[in-house]
């Protein structure tokens, strides 16, 4: 655990090296750009998280197995985090780029209603005591979000078709240039360390505290 | 006991008590009265535009008084342990959810059409031009949003806050289905051919399907713990 939080950190000072100094300004938005380099990376970060929080849900249905539970709610939450990070530096770059904080184009929406799903999912949690009933419920709901999920980006493409074509693999014009696409992996790579970091830390918080709990339930019954 | 006579058990049993107690649908509708009102403030009710936004308000009127629905159907059985019964009653837990969903459709239809006079007179929309396809749209829309409600009734009949769970779990994930309905709504109150809009209908369609099959699959898990 220590190496792999120090190799983190050392990652995570080359990736803001790479985004913030090395890597050449973008030449029609200039430095905001930047942004790009934590913004993309961290919805594939959350992305992720999502998919092993899914494989972990049915995981846990398969075999009743807490420590899938554990992985499951542990990946969600640190998914909220890197969402979250997307979702709040996606405006900052819109404003200059576009000239307004926020349009309701359909990978905004959808980002927007996936950031939604994890609140709800992290709030279901909350009010559930027993363990077992949870990670069921907890499980349950994972699967129908993330059918959900995919559901509501193709109905939003539908909805709004004026929307702008993807940077990378948009088709003839796009892409990147080999600089920014060291810059873009090597935070990628960052971002995932540091995923990976979290999720072992918040793994351990979640069996302490289902611990904590079953101490505290076997003292009151005894009480 | 079959599957198929299980869901009805179920299905009529619900309704029954939702004849003999009203506890639904007299609240429901008066909400829904409630909010027409509210929407009155936001725009100018009497202006070209409103038809225009017409299927959006009417499915958001039917979403906000649906949940007051969804909520008290798994709610109903905590008293007296009737869920435990339900539980332990030899049928499969999908015949309970598929009766549940079914009993709650009907009455979120019965709640719609209630609905559909009285804002046609309020915001001068012809609702009746295409009825056959509205009522369509209709079953269509309300069954891919009582489906996902009833899992997540079930889901969070024992939670805190309750009431407040549901719409936050249930919104996020019946958007296509409301944005299909909305979208076809509006075009069928404004009079445009629906032949250019099959596509929402065929998303609602496979939204109905996908959802369905999932929650008879996964309510057993969510039933048992």
């Amino acid at each position: 655990m220590k190496t792999l939080t120090a190799v983190t950190a050392v990652m995570m000072v080359a990736a803001l090296y790479l985004a913030f100094v090395w890597v050449p300004t973008e030449r029609s938005m200039g430095i905001v750009q930047r942004i790009f380099y934590f913004h993309m990376p961290s919805f594939v970060v959350a992305a992720v998280a999502i998919y092993v929080g899914l494989a972990a849900s049915i995981g846990y249905l398969a075999s009743r197995d807490l420590r899938f539970d554990e992985l499951a709610a542990s990946s969600i939450e640190v998914g909220l985090v890197f969402d979250t990070v997307n979702l709040a530096t996606g405006p900052l770059w819109a404003k200059p780029v576009w000239g307004i904080w926020w349009t309701w184009d359909p990978r905004l929406t959808s980002a927007f209603v996936l950031w939604l799903m994890f609140i709800g999912y992290l709030l279901l949690r909350r009010g559930m005591e027993e363990p077992g009933t949870r990670a069921a419920a907890s499980a349950v709901l994972t699967v129908f979000q993330a059918v959900g999920a995919v559901i509501v980006y193709m109905s939003n493409r539908l909805w709004r078709t004026q929307h702008p074509q993807p940077v990378i693999g948009g088709g003839a014009g796009s892409g990147l240039d080999r600089e920014m696409w060291v810059a873009l992996l090597g935070c990628l790579a960052a971002l995932l360390a540091l995923y990976i970091c979290l999720l072992q830390l918040r793994r351990r918080l979640e069996r302490l505290r289902r611990e904590t709990d079953g101490l505290r339930r076997t003292l009151y019954s005894m009480s | 006991m079959g599957f198929l006579r299980a869901t009805l058990a179920i299905a009529l049993k619900d309704l029954r008590i939702e004849r003999r107690s009203r506890e639904v649908l007299n609240v429901a509708f008066s909400f829904a009265l409630v909010v027409l009102l509210l929407f009155s403030f936001t725009f100018d009710p009497s202006g070209e535009e409103t038809r225009a936004m017409s299927g959006g308000l009417l499915w958001l009127v039917f979403s906000f008084a649906g949940t007051l629905a969804l909520n008290r159907s798994f709610a109903r059985e905590t008293a007296n342990q009737c869920l435990d019964a339900l539980v332990s009653a030899p049928v499969s837990g999908a015949a309970v959810f598929l009766g549940k969903a079914l009993a709650n459709a009907l009455l979120l239809l019965a709640l719609e059409l209630a609905c559909l006079p009285v804002f046609g007179i309020f915001y001068n929309v012809r609702w009746s031009v295409s009825f056959g396809w509205l009522l369509l749209v209709m079953a269509l829309g309300t069954w891919g949003f009582t489906v996902v409600g009833t899992v997540f009734s079930a889901l969070t009949v024992n939670v805190a806050l309750r009431e407040i769970m549901l719409p936050l779990l249930v919104f996020p994930i019946t958007v296509p289905a409301l944005m299909a309905s909305v979208q076809l709504t509006t075009v069928l109150f404004t009079g445009e051919p629906i032949a250019a809009e099959m596509v929402w209908l065929r998303l609602l369609f496979g939204f109905d399907l996908i959802f369905t099959l999932l929650g008879l699959a996964l309510v057993e898990y969510v039933l048992v713990g």
